[in-house]
């Protein structure tokens, strides 16, 4: 069976990486109003290894379509056109209401749809989004769709008879595994260098299909299953102040107990 | 029931009642018809006693606390485990085809033992096994896990930090069967003493594997292991190179007994092997004493350290925002400083 690669690539905007999250001042939720927002870094990887795929000729069949995906508010279209500014070919975007936050369980089944319906055979999706810090969503998609999945992939390299081999980052070093497609694959931050969109392609991105959907469309509502009762900063840690030498250093790690 | 065990449950409900007596005798009533399973990992049959801290947590949860484990001749792991203190039962399978924790056949063989066992809570370490198997049994069971907790409030009530520890979110559970993910150091792990739990086979529902294991290249070391180490030295950009880490700050750990680690800047440039990186994406510490050297202390590194006992910074920035978080910190040129701090541990 030679088949063409169809590629589904979950993205997701969330606070910028370098922004230092504040709670508001209700308790219930980060404050997102006004701070910058960017694609999760593990997605940009997933968008990156993507158009490496086609662009390297990976994939022995070829790839045939890239399609983008996200849900969120009216501001995720951003996202999804920096995803094509990138390289893929076509976006999904299922719009929320500003504000409206979905479970990896609900995202899972939403992409398992998008996946049936887009007839995809690879999922890359990040390994896990840096604010709600779950790394569910490709494990729970995988489980759903009964595919294989390698999770945390530091590399990606396809074989004969749509084999795909994935050497993943594990504690104490690296494993590797073997699958067929269809697959769902999730990214480390190893994996590789993601691009800068240049300025003729943001431009040729606006021209871009990028279609809206509602979750209606799937099937499905979003009914949380864990409700948040607050959220908190976390106890601040003072700084003990500075010492002048290395025998002041080690007299001090004696003191505090910690030699 | 065990003396460990009785206390735990104890000081759990005490807590519960101080904050809202109500809830404290709901979760009383139910907490009868509670029923854990701590899936435990082992590594060539034997135990990683790391992940006998899902009994800690398990324990914390009140009622009946079942072990499971899977692999290759996995029988000496097993009665290891059950000598665990409150721990009722250990559910063995022994096949080869779940020695490597492939989530594709462990999800059934983990979901059979589940429904089984009729559990109302699911435990597993948040390492990259419990990361990669639970959420996939979670959702094929229709259940929406709860990552990374670092305390139990109640049976459905859980802590969990988000935003890489910069926020601290309590959630509540409305699933049937629980699903959590903890975090190794927020619950230390129990160790096996005179315990006599069960030990029975589970059900093996040998589904057809549709992926397969080829090798693995795991970084050798006779140092502690970074994620359970009593003391950890880290080494940053400011290292610069991977000549001058290995000659800085291998002497170092090895003169504290220490765990090495990294920040990411030191694992992308080189410096040290992609396992050792500290922080949001690598592994998570809360030794009794973290050493950075060289590290300036960006917010994703602090998220992996910021729960040690004592933190201590060498670097020459006297602005770096480490020393912001550091109980102890130095300024000065760490080529210099670290190989008399050295020589000063060795000879006290």
């Amino acid at each position: 069976m030679a088949s063409k690669l169809r590629i589904l690539v979950p993205v997701k905007r969330v606070i910028d990486y370098a922004v230092k999250p504040r709670v508001n001042k209700a308790m219930t939720a980060v404050e997102t109003a006004g701070v910058k927002h960017s694609m999760n870094p593990f997605d940009e990887l997933s968008v990156e290894e993507s158009v490496r795929i086609r662009e390297k000729k990976r994939f022995p069949g070829g790839v045939e379509d890239i399609c983008a995906i996200s849900a969120g508010p009216p501001k995720a279209a951003d996202v999804l056109r920096t995803a094509m500014a990138m390289g893929a070919d076509r976006a999904i975007h299922v719009e929320l209401k500003d504000g409206e936050e979905m479970e990896p369980l609900t995202v899972a089944k939403m992409l398992k749809a998008a996946a049936e319906r887009e007839k995809s055979n690879l999922v890359i999706l990040g390994k896990q989004s840096i604010d709600d810090d779950a790394a569910q969503t490709g494990q729970m998609l995988a489980g759903l769709l009964g595919w294989p999945q390698a999770t945390q992939a530091s590399k990606v390299e396809f074989g004969e008879n749509n084999s795909i081999t994935v050497t993943k980052e594990v504690d104490g070093g690296v494993e590797t595994v073997k699958a067929k497609l269809p697959m769902v694959v999730t990214t480390d931050l190893r994996l590789n260098e993601p691009r800068y969109a240049s300025l003729p392609n943001i431009m040729k991105a606006k021209k871009k299909k990028l279609d809206k959907v509602g979750l209606g469309d799937f099937g499905l509502t979003n009914e949380p299953r864990l409700k948040v009762l607050k959220v908190t900063e976390p106890a601040p840690r003072q700084g003990g102040g500075k010492v002048e030498d290395v025998d002041g250093l080690v007299a001090k790690l004696k003191e505090l107990g910690a030699l | 029931m065990f003396p460990a065990a009785r206390r735990a449950v104890a000081r759990h409900a005490s807590r519960v009642i101080g904050a809202a007596p109500s809830l404290a005798s709901r979760a009383y009533a139910r907490s009868r018809l509670l029923s854990t399973l701590a899936v435990l990992e082992q590594r060539d049959g034997q135990l990683s006693h790391g992940s006998l801290s899902a009994f800690t947590a398990a324990k914390k949860l009140g009622g009946t606390v079942h072990g499971f484990i899977a692999g290759n001749s996995v029988a000496s792991a097993a009665q290891e485990a059950a000598k665990v203190e409150g721990v009722e039962k250990i559910i063995s399978v022994d096949n080869l085809s779940y020695e490597k924790g492939l989530p594709e056949n462990y999800a059934p063989l983990l979901i059979e033992n589940i429904k089984k066992g009729g559990y109302t809570h699911v435990i597993a370490g948040h390492t990259a096994f419990g990361k990669s198997v639970l959420p996939r049994v979670a959702a094929m069971l229709d259940s929406q896990q709860i990552s990374d907790i670092t305390a139990i409030e109640n049976e459905a009530t859980f802590v969990r930090p988000i935003y890489a520890g910069n926020a601290i979110a309590t959630v509540e559970s409305s699933d049937t069967i629980k699903f959590i993910t903890i975090r190794g150091t927020a619950f230390a792990a129990e160790t096996p003493g005179s315990g006599s739990a069960a030990i029975e086979a589970g059900v093996d529902p040998k589904s057809e594997p549709i992926s397969e294991w080829v090798s693995e290249d795991l970084a050798k070391s006779d140092r502690p292991d970074l994620a359970t180490a009593g003391k950890v030295v880290s080494g940053g950009r400011g290292l610069k190179s991977k000549e001058e880490f290995d000659k800085v700050m291998l002497p170092l750990a090895d003169a504290l007994g220490a765990a090495v680690g990294a920040s990411r800047a030191a694992v992308d440039s080189g410096y040290a092997d992609n396992s050792l990186q500290v922080g949001q994406t690598g592994k998570v510490v809360a030794p009794q004493l973290y050493m950075a050297v060289g590290i300036s202390g960006a917010i994703q590194h602090l998220a992996g350290m910021k729960d040690s006992k004592v933190i201590a910074a060498i670097n020459k920035d006297a602005d770096a925002p480490i020393f912001q978080v550091a109980d102890v910190g130095l300024v000065g040129d760490l080529f210099e400083k670290v190989p008399e701090l050295t020589e000063k541990v060795k000879g006290s």
